[in-house]
């Protein structure tokens, strides 16, 4: 019971630990991705690469001056962003990361717990979100603020069901509400996943969810409730320092939150895309060989003189990565890491992608898109695949 | 720990519905409410209701609350004048007050009379799987029955505001 307690301190300490620092580094992520979409090279003065720019932005977050503007409703406003961070940060803890492994003699899982209604919690506590910004929006006391709350929860109310319908169609096919379970149902390689799995291939709900995952994070091209031409910036107009950081943060984990969801729900999780004796155990290592052998190549490029060495030393860097996969004591976790990662990744990306690519909606088309399209289209998905389970089994 | 628990978000419970009552804003109310409804669904997951506690959340607090706040705020409700209460008020409130818990708590002893003490976490078969079991063996009709309520009150909503349009 003591050891119970010490590792569940130890594991809640190392996941929030990354989490928040992942947090910080996926802004700097996301900027040089934008940057490198419109030609640019985005951070670069702050250390080596930029590398040093989310220290920076965090010290300038802390020491700005902290304005509560005198007309607002100060417990609801106060109540706003703590409830929105919380809320961001608390359904990381039903996200399995890998599987049952072994620390000096413990078996333990690579998850901070496993709920029977993981799903149901993850979704119950992404639903409570919306009031860090309804009520953020309201008690500002300012009509920008209060059109971008009142926009969000519309908003995130209406695409609340398409998602919740897009997931309910594979538990049906996983028949467990466990993420660790919904996992474990879809091993063995990419035919299992339940993106591709029969009986009915689940494809159309994952991008059904996709979908409703920008709109739920109010991310472009669905981001109206913090639209900067129309709403100066919606929501979060009125908060200042930390507890603009707040909102920030939260939206970047509920990110993180979505694109976990779906790599557990669609992509299976931290399996492989093919079973380690057809040579899955090697891709880790050879990725990180390609990634260092790339960076020392446009390391000594003459074109790339200004980043000094930042380059070669982060090609050797990789290549000491590559190495550890290669180890046979630290393989099976950092293998079932390194494939949750790189799937959560993936959809990161596409969302900064997206972020770059797309322009915004107009409010009413992306109100008639919920309703009149995402919504019948992801209960037919729904009521196919609820037909071919009865009739399967 | 479980018992700690429980009057933990027991108390927040009775603390939050009080002031529920009290506030004078209906948003203040309406966050009052979600609190309640919250610590409800804790109360559940300390019973071993674990679906029930997650279909709290998601459909009272994340769904029907987020509606009423949402509703309070396009409406731009202000806050209410606080008058003076009667002086029957006054008078009989407590007394009132009083007097109707006593009868509760003489009805439910009266009609459970066998009633033990309740034991944390010692029910089983609030899972997902055996209410769905439930729902659609045993409580089938009232179920359906809901489920065409619900329905009546849909198309009765779309009718209404139909009429408002044209």
């Amino acid at each position: 019971m003591d050891s119970f307690i010490v590792i569940s301190l130890i594991k809640t300490a190392v996941v929030f630990a990354v989490l928040l620092t992942t947090l910080a580094y996926l802004q700097w992520v996301e900027r040089k991705v934008i940057a490198h979409i419109q030609v640019r090279p985005g951070p670069y003065r702050v250390g080596p690469h930029g590398l040093l720019q989310p220290v920076a932005d965090i010290i300038k977050l802390l020491t700005k001056e902290d304005l509560v503007p005198p007309y607002v409703n100060k417990p609801l406003y106060l109540l706003a962003p703590f409830l929105a961070m919380t809320m961001a940060l608390l359904s990381i803890s039903v996200i399995p990361f890998g599987p049952q492994i072994q620390v000096a003699g413990y078996q333990t899982y690579m998850q901070l717990t496993d709920l029977n209604i993981g799903v149901l919690f993850v979704l119950a506590v992404s639903s409570m979100g919306v009031y860090g910004i309804a009520l953020a929006g309201w008690s500002s006391n300012n009509k920008y603020a209060l059109l971008g709350g009142l926009r969000s929860s519309a908003q995130m109310i209406s695409y609340e069901l398409p998602m919740s319908l897009a997931i309910a169609a594979p538990l049906l096919i996983s028949n467990t509400l466990s993420l660790r379970g919904l996992v474990e149902k879809q091993a063995g390689g990419i035919w299992n996943w339940n993106v591709l799995h029969g009986p009915f291939p689940q494809i159309v709900s994952f991008i059904i969810f996709l979908i409703a995952a920008f709109a739920e994070t109010n991310r472009i091209p669905f981001d109206l409730p913090e639209a900067e031409n129309e709403l100066v910036a919606g929501f979060h107009t009125e908060y200042s320092s930390m507890k603009f950081a707040s909102f920030f943060m939260s939206e970047y984990a509920n990110m993180i939150t979505v694109s976990c969801m779906a790599t557990l729900l669609f992509l299976g999780g931290w399996v492989a895309p093919w079973p380690a004796e057809y040579g899955s155990s090697y891709v880790p290592a050879a990725v990180f060989v390609l990634a260092g052998l790339v960076a020392l190549y446009h390391g000594f490029h003459p074109a790339r003189r200004r980043d000094g060495y930042t380059l070669p030393v982060f090609g050797v860097l990789f290549l000491i990565a590559a190495a550890v996969f290669l180890l046979p004591m630290v393989q099976s976790w950092l293998i079932p890491l390194f494939w949750f990662c790189a799937k959560t990744g993936g959809i990161l990306f596409g969302f900064m992608w997206i972020r770059g690519t797309l322009p915004r909606f107009r409010y009413d088309q992306l109100m008639g898109f919920a309703w009149k399209f995402l919504f019948p289209v992801a209960m037919l998905n729904l009521l196919v695949t609820g037909f071919l389970v009865a009739l399967r089994s | 720990m479980d018992v700690i628990l429980f009057l933990v978000f027991a108390i927040i419970a009775v603390v939050c519905a009080i002031n529920v009552v009290v506030q004078t804003h209906p948003i203040s109310s309406a966050v009052s409410l979600v609190g309640v409804m919250g610590s409800l669904a804790v109360l559940y997951l300390l019973l071993g209701a674990e679906f029930l506690a997650a279909a709290q959340v998601i459909v009272y607090a994340g769904a029907i609350m987020v509606l009423f706040v949402f509703v309070i705020m396009l409406l731009n409700a202000g806050a209410e004048a606080k008058k003076g209460r009667s002086f029957t008020a006054q008078l009989l409130g407590l007394p009132l007050l009083v007097a109707f818990l006593g009868l509760m708590a003489f009805f439910v002893q009266r009609l459970y009379p066998q009633s033990t003490l309740v034991h944390f976490g010692g029910f089983r078969g609030g899972g997902a799987a055996e209410i769905g079991h439930a729902l659609f063996t045993t409580f089938l009709l009232p179920f359906e029955v809901t489920s065409i309520l619900i329905l009546v009150a849909i198309l009765g909503a779309i009718v209404l505001a139909r009429r408002e349009m044209d």
